[in-house]
């Protein structure tokens, strides 16, 4: 029977807490509606269904915390609104957030539960709820000792919880988890944590390259403001649409810098899916994504991208867009910078960043001119491209934004 | 509406876009986006938000002269006939 997992939600998550059933057993499920609340070490994210079914049983409750790739839920139809786990296995990854992480980033105290297991062919069956049976999980309980006092005997979570106490019901009981950072009044050291521990997964596993150059950005500004001069206000476009699309185009041609490193190799991206750096007013990053930008207009896309900052920044992400991110933007002019020295988001493979706009003598055919000129930056894994590539990367992002109009 | 309207109104989206800031202590001769840690996509959403409350059509060609908030509440009530 399929499951409802708890998500990745991006590479710096490990676990998530329950804070909302906006579904109740019984109710019917459309694909791409919101169906949990889960608050991760950094938002509160809307999780959507990848599938249509009938939601059989809530197996974690509101205030529940669990790892990435717990089973939260069952689904009754076969055709599954979550991820469909295999029984007696560990779920993948689920495949709506390629950048989960292969294995935890930061460990936790104990190994991933496996979501309702099924007892071996020739074990003596045992009658437990799959609730019960993944608490057990969670606590090392082994459902052999508990006695149960559900409808014929069945072992229901609760029982499970009352052997968990006993010192002879739980002899395996693992050590406990280290005191939960995601408290919610403690958010933004939680969110600090989740980002630490992403760019140590980085430092330590990517070896990364960089490279910059410097664009004219004369005429892209130029068809952006005759753009712009014709829209009224709450439909002009920044320039940073024109980047996106830039970069997005760019990974088409030189795809070695769209994708994931993953156990030793490298998985090209399925279209590109730009992850945006937004930075919080109260601090820190999230880095929700964009999807499908090589095949938006860059009206569609600024739309799109403003919507995205602003719901980041309110805390009202949904699940499809903190993950799935293939290649991920930054830019920090507004802050001055001249040069953003990025550091790649795991397991994605590069980085792009955006420097601020500024005017600066530029030569272009033997001519020394005043330009606005941007600097762009590359942070690429070695492991999945060369320098060669990644420059044929830059050289592609500077092009494109030499013809906006055909962006 | 009065130069005090166009104050209170521009004041109020201010804080839409910037909830967390103390806008009683808001220097009216700084840049908006210095003191207030404002990004280019704030000061748009700020401008938007200003139109909607005012009416008046900002150009985009005008953002450079709109940086601080006693030159947009001037620019707002010139473009009014406030002034």
């Amino acid at each position: 029977m399929p499951d409802f997992l708890m998500p990745s939600l991006g590479a710096d998550m490990d676990r998530g807490t329950i804070l909302h059933w906006y579904k109740q057993p019984g109710d019917r499920i459309e694909r791409g509606e919101i169906v949990v609340l889960v608050d991760t070490d950094k938002a509160e994210i809307e999780v959507e269904s990848f599938g249509a079914g009938w939601l059989d049983e809530v197996l974690v409750r509101e205030g529940e915390t669990v790892p990435v790739g717990a089973a939260i839920a069952r689904i009754r139809s076969g055709e599954a609104a979550g991820e469909e786990a295999a029984p007696g296995t560990v779920p993948p990854p689920p495949p709506v957030a390629p950048i989960a992480p292969a294995a935890p980033i930061a460990k936790p105290a104990k190994p991933p539960p496996t979501p309702a297991r099924v007892a071996p062919s020739g074990a003596p069956r045992i009658h437990a709820s799959p609730l019960a049976r993944r608490r057990a999980a969670d606590l090392g309980v082994d459902l052999a000792t508990v006695t149960g006092s559900g409808p014929e005997g069945a072992i229901t979570r609760e029982d499970v919880e009352r052997a968990a106490t006993q010192p002879t019901a739980a002899p395996t009981a693992p050590a406990p988890a280290p005191p939960r950072a995601a408290a919610r009044g403690d958010k933004q050291a939680s969110m600090r944590s989740a980002i630490a521990a992403a760019m140590e997964r980085a430092h330590r596993e990517i070896p990364q390259y960089y490279l910059a150059t410097r664009v004219d950005l004369s005429r892209a500004l130029a068809w952006l403001a005759e753009q712009n001069a014709s829209r009224p206000i709450a439909e002009r476009v920044l320039p940073v649409a024109l980047f996106l699309k830039a970069v997005a185009k760019a990974a088409l041609e030189v795809p070695e810098v769209n994708g994931f490193w993953r156990a030793g190799a490298f998985v090209p991206g399925e279209g590109v899916h730009v992850g945006v750096i937004v930075s919080l007013r109260q601090g820190g990053i999230l880095a929700p994504a964009l999807h499908e930008v090589s095949r938006k207009s860059v009206t569609e896309l600024f739309a799109e991208f403003r919507d995205l900052v602003a719901r980041a920044r309110a805390g009202k992400l949904r699940s499809s867009e903190v993950s799935g991110g293939t290649i991920t933007v930054t830019s920090l002019g507004d802050q001055g910078v001249e040069t953003v020295y990025g550091v790649i988001m795991p397991p994605q493979v590069a980085l792009v960043g955006f420097g601020r706009v500024s005017e600066q003598p530029f030569a272009e055919h033997g001519l020394l001119g005043v330009k606005p000129v941007v600097e762009i930056t590359l942070t690429a894994d070695h492991r999945a491209s060369d320098g060669h590539r990644g420059g044929r990367f830059l050289s592609a992002v500077a092009r494109l934004l030499q013809t906006p109009e055909s962006l | 509406m009065t130069r005090d309207e166009l104050r209170a109104q521009t004041l109020e989206a201010l804080g839409g876009i910037a909830p967390e800031a103390d806008l009683a202590g808001l220097r009216g001769d700084i840049a908006l986006r210095d003191q207030l840690d404002l990004d280019s996509m704030d000061f748009l959403n700020f401008l938007v938000a200003v139109h909607q409350r005012t009416g008046v059509e900002i150009p985009e060609a005008d953002y450079g002269k709109l940086a601080t908030f006693d030159q947009l509440v001037a620019y707002l009530a010139r473009k009014t006939g406030a002034a």
